[in-house]
């Protein structure tokens, strides 16, 4: 990471807790868990209460739902560890390896529902140009998704498009399938907060 | 439904108003993408608009004009929740503007 205090500024308890992550999981602590860490009461503590909610709050949309779509926005932001991250999470959800591939390979063509399609075109729009109208949003709600459901994939986008930027901006490893896969199991197990 | 209002005002509060080694003011700079005359303002503009495309000379241009770690570290913050927070609130507005409700 680029920056040394996300990798060594933590306080003796925290990396007290790295130790036992290191030893529990057989991997290194995944740079997400570094950041969320580092003076948690700063950003850590705050943006887990948000994305908590969002990603495992009620809501219409599973949490495979919620996971697909970090992990679309996550590639909509060009983070190739977030993109991972929440498309473990996502295959572990739904149990279909295929289905989350296609959906990062052409959101048209995969095999999802219409609602579901329709909404995950809408954040990839939001996080690539920044905004969208209210003629996607009138598009959307056509399609049949409710305007409770939009609020809340709005409410994962804010949430990914938040940490993508940091996971870029500092530089995160891509940790082995092997790392991943245990943060992933994890994140399903205990969530976010 | 999910609801991340509190929270969301929460980060804010904390991010924007609480203690940290940069100044406010700073802080509400990169929030709101108007840190011009910042020493970090090409890093910040970078984590704004397409974080993917900050390079390790970024971070160490910000790093010789003075700030520390620990203000890269907030102002990166700042400038991350800003932005996402502006596309949820345009998105937001776009949702009330089709549907006639909040």
């Amino acid at each position: 990471m680029r920056l040394s205090i996300l990798n060594h500024g933590h306080g003796l308890a925290t990396k007290a807790l790295f130790s036992v992550i290191r030893m529990a999981s057989g991997h290194p602590v995944l740079d997400i868990i570094k950041l969320v860490k580092y003076r948690a009461d700063f950003y850590g503590k705050p943006m887990g209460a948000v994305t908590q909610e969002a990603m495992r709050g009620p809501s219409a949309w599973s949490v495979a739902d919620r996971e697909l779509m970090a992990a679309v926005v996550a590639k909509s932001n060009t983070c190739a560890f977030c993109t991972e991250a929440h498309s473990s999470v996502a295959r572990q959800a739904l149990g279909d390896s295929a289905r989350v591939a296609a959906v990062l390979e052409d959101l048209e063509t995969a095999p999802i529902d219409a609602p579901l399609r329709a909404t995950l075109r809408m954040l990839k729009k939001l996080s690539t140009e920044h905004s969208v109208h209210a003629a996607d949003m009138r598009a959307l709600l056509a399609s049949g998704v409710s305007h409770a459901q939009i609020k809340d994939a709005l409410a994962v986008s804010f949430a990914f498009n938040t940490v993508a930027r940091l996971a870029e901006a500092f530089r995160f490893e891509m940790p082995t399938s092997g790392a991943m896969d245990a943060g992933a199991k994890f994140l399903l197990a205990r969530g976010y907060g | 439904m999910a609801d991340i209002a509190a929270a969301r005002q929460a980060l804010y509060a904390r991010i924007l108003a609480g203690t940290g080694h940069s100044d406010p003011a700073q802080r509400r700079a990169a929030f709101e993408g108007t840190s011009q005359s910042q020493p970090a303002r090409e890093l910040l503009e970078k984590i704004r608009l397409h974080a993917h495309r900050v390079t390790d000379a970024d971070v160490q241009q910000a790093r010789a004009a003075g700030l520390t770690e620990d203000q890269l570290f907030e102002l990166a913050v700042c400038a991350a929740v800003g932005q996402a927070g502006r596309q949820f609130d345009a998105a937001l507005a776009a949702l009330a503007a089709a549907s006639g409700k909040e």
